[in-house]
């Protein structure tokens, strides 16, 4: 047995600060400590302003166990990211932990890459099945294995200037946004804020760009708040109601010609659009928070409209995974556990990322209830529109990305919703007919 | 190997200067071994172990390793998008070959005739090369291209969607890599003017040659070797194309740049099938190996033709 690395508070403290610089530039860190015993390698893709709640809690984590070294590596959110698991788990050098999102579970072949959860171990550290959403719990699993522990939901939301909502009227007694809830209601909420806007789109999401998956997030928040879905339950054939896609692809069509969202922001634009105040209302994933309460920009958030019936929002929930190792040393593994079940356990803490927290505990507690915004939209947890359970299904997958792609010039008019609904069964098409690269025997 | 320790006694120095002439010796072996392993270890073998992949259904992690013969060949030319990003190389290929060859051309000619700060000038044309892929599509996709506030629209007063229309799309990468590269063959062309012998162009002025005629029939015809080289060097650097494009547009939109080697590295690190994704570069190596050859038959006709 090797004696753990002498390093005093003080010099620990100042590392995590030198890291906390070097994962803001998000570049790998090579700490000087040798073959640590408790050295736990942990990489995650939080390069949002939900990067800077996860770096406070590895750095208060190290304070409470100094004989655990997390080293924290930030990569690039992405296609990126999920080739280096893949690549790193393939040759069983991975690190001890990693961030994932769960609808990527069903796409890695989780019996290669990722190692299956030690529910024993789990269980000394205190984390029980019981303790987590049931449906996203369900998530985790593949096969009736677990290969992952739910973190947080993250759906997307409403963000609103509540100057500019308050100057075109929108906002009730309480200051809070007036709920809309059909298709005429919410047009009419942002025509309002476009008057007040004098003519400018109210609303920006990421609408175009390199690799932009707004159009389907928006796309995948509205249909299925009718009751659409988008494949068998198998997961071999295309399930699409068009009249429903058209009806939520006509409604994305109208935003972009009637001048209610601005067609041409990328993702940069949109969120910088809504920080300066340009803009009333940005739709996005939760994450963008912290930096806008830097920013000091007067907003607030509420759930994705609902428009088409139900509330459904597109989500995805992210997760933490063991990347295969080879040889898993068990006392890094046992602090492993004990770094997943701290951050877990104050997911209320995780929360003010933005994020809702899938650790059901933490939804009750008081520090989480006042936090204000994040705690207006946590109603969606029950209603949350994931991804179908395939290969090629996730966060930055390539459906996410070539729906994507079909959808944007429908919302510049460069294409109808009728063209843009034919590409994405295209592309929904060629994925089904390519052969799942980890077939189920592998697992 | 026994037969040629022996020789070297009873060689004549006829024969050993015959064997020379075939290029054995044991020395010429010993000195070029050391490339010779490394050859083999990261290239011959390699390309024979992606051959292999190639005919199987490996996938990232290394497993799902069936043999399913050409499978994987028949699905790629059965796949619109490999061919619709195989023309998209040839088209990218065509696109900044021309203009390549003929503004390193134009610009080397310029650069020979202006005397005064040389440097300058070729600082000017040079220096772009000098910058990495990264820095070059970070600075004309943030600075350049944006719609709202970028270098173009704004000078002009447009709104074009330059990296995300896809009928402006493809050219809009040319238009950059043109500007990024066309260093390179502007220096070549450079060196090959500075080479040629001042005395061709005072014996042509004796006999009354104007400037036109001169750069005609003394100057492009003496550059015929380099505007060889620079041709076939240009072709097989355009049809490699990945960096920029990768950064720029992430090949699209809809898939309106994305070239074959970006197809493959999709296919391969995103979508996990390694396979087929070596497949596809087997494809483009083909055609890689006929435009080499096709250009060292045409070289070789026409290094025949001159002599």
């Amino acid at each position: 047995m090797q004696e753990p690395p002498k390093i005093t508070r003080r010099s620990l403290l100042g590392g995590s600060l030198a890291l906390a610089g070097a994962t803001a530039a998000g570049c790998a860190i090579p700490v000087g400590l040798g073959s640590a015993q408790n050295r736990v390698q942990y990489w995650h893709f939080l390069g949002a302003s939900d990067g800077i709640i996860m770096n406070k809690m590895v750095t208060a984590f190290a304070k409470d166990n100094p004989n655990i070294f997390v080293e924290e590596n930030v990569l690039a959110w992405g296609e990126p990211y999920y080739t280096k698991i893949a690549m790193a788990g393939a040759g069983g050098r991975s690190p001890d932990l990693a961030t994932f999102h769960l609808a990527r579970l069903a796409g890695i072949g989780a019996g290669a890459i990722l190692d299956p959860i030690n529910v024993k171990l789990l269980e000394e550290v205190g984390l029980r099945a019981a303790d987590f959403s049931p449906p996203i719990w369900e998530r985790a699993h593949l096969d009736g294995v677990l290969y992952a522990i739910p973190f947080d939901a993250h759906p997307m939301v409403q963000y609103y200037n509540t100057d500019i909502c308050g100057k075109a009227g929108l906002l009730g007694s309480d200051g809070k946004l007036l709920p809309t809830r059909n298709q005429d209601e919410l047009l009419a909420m942002l025509r309002k804020a476009k008057e007040a806007l004098g003519g400018k789109p109210p609303l920006v999401f990421d609408a175009l760009g390199l690799g932009t998956v707004g159009p389907w997030r928006v796309w995948y928040s509205l249909y299925p708040q009718s009751g659409g879905t988008l494949l068998s339950d198998d997961g071999t054939t295309i399930a699409i109601d068009d009249q429903k896609a058209l009806q939520a692809l006509r409604l994305m069509a109208q935003l972009g010609q009637e001048g209610l969202c601005d067609p041409r922001t990328d993702y940069g634009a949109s969120v910088a659009s809504f920080t300066n105040g340009q803009s009333a209302f940005l739709w996005n994933g939760d994450w963008e928070t912290t930096g806008l309460k830097e920013r000091k920009t007067p907003f607030s958030m509420t759930r994705f409209p609902s428009v088409f019936g139900t509330g459904a929002a597109q989500a995805d929930c992210h997760s933490f995974v063991l990347p295969h190792q080879r040889n898993r040393d068990p006392e890094v593994e046992r602090a492993t556990y004990q770094f997943i079940a701290y951050l877990v356990k104050n997911s209320a803490d995780w929360a003010v990322a933005g994020h809702v927290p899938a650790y059901l505990p933490a939804l009750e507690e008081p520090d989480y209830l006042a936090l204000q915004p994040q705690s207006e939209y946590r109603s969606v947890i029950t209603e949350v529109a994931l991804d179908p359970q395939v290969w090629f299904a996730g966060s930055a997958s390539r459906m996410w990305i070539e729906i994507g792609e079909a959808f944007s010039p429908v919302i510049s008019g460069e294409r109808t919703p009728e063209e843009g609904l034919a590409a994405a069964k295209a592309s929904l098409n060629r994925l089904l007919s390519a052969p799942n690269p980890f077939p189920e025997q592998e697992r | 190997m026994t037969t040629t320790v022996a020789a070297p006694a009873a060689a004549t120095p006829a024969a050993t200067e015959a064997k020379v002439r075939r290029g054995w010796t044991q020395h010429g072996l010993l000195f070029v071994a050391p490339f010779l392993v490394i050859y083999v270890v990261f290239l011959v073998w390699p390309t024979i172990l992606g051959l292999r992949m190639s005919m199987s259904s490996v996938n990232i992690a290394g497993t799902n390793d069936n043999m399913v013969g050409f499978d994987n060949y028949a699905e790629a030319f059965a796949d619109p998008r490999m061919w619709r990003s195989l023309w998209n190389t040839v088209v990218f290929t065509v696109l900044s070959t021309v203009p390549l060859v003929l503004l390193g051309l134009g610009f080397a000619l310029l650069v020979h005739h202006l005397r005064f700060v040389q440097w300058l000038w070729r600082l000017s044309f040079f220096g772009p090369f000098l910058l990495p892929s990264a820095v070059v599509s970070i600075l004309w996709l943030q600075m350049i291209y944006p719609p709202d506030y970028g270098l173009i629209n704004g000078t002009l007063g447009t709104d074009f969607t330059w990296l995300t229309d896809p009928s402006t799309a493809m050219f809009s990468v040319v238009l950059t890599t043109v500007w990024w590269t066309v260093g390179f063959n502007f220096l070549l062309y450079l060196a090959a003017l500075q080479s040629i012998p001042q005395h061709l162009y005072e014996a042509a002025a004796i006999d009354g040659a104007s400037a036109w005629d001169k750069l005609r029939s003394i100057t492009l015809p003496l550059l015929g070797r380099t505007t060889a080289l620079i041709v076939v060097l240009q072709l097989l650097a355009s049809l490699k194309v990945f960096d920029q494009i990768y950064l720029m547009t992430g090949g699209g939109p809809e898939d309106s740049t994305r070239p074959i080697i970006e197809y493959a590295y999709d296919m391969g690190f995103t979508g996990y099938r390694i396979g087929y994704a070596s497949a596809v570069s087997y494809i483009l190596f083909a055609i890689i190996v006929i435009v080499s050859l096709a250009q060292l038959r045409l070289f070789r006709k026409r290094a025949e033709g001159s002599s």
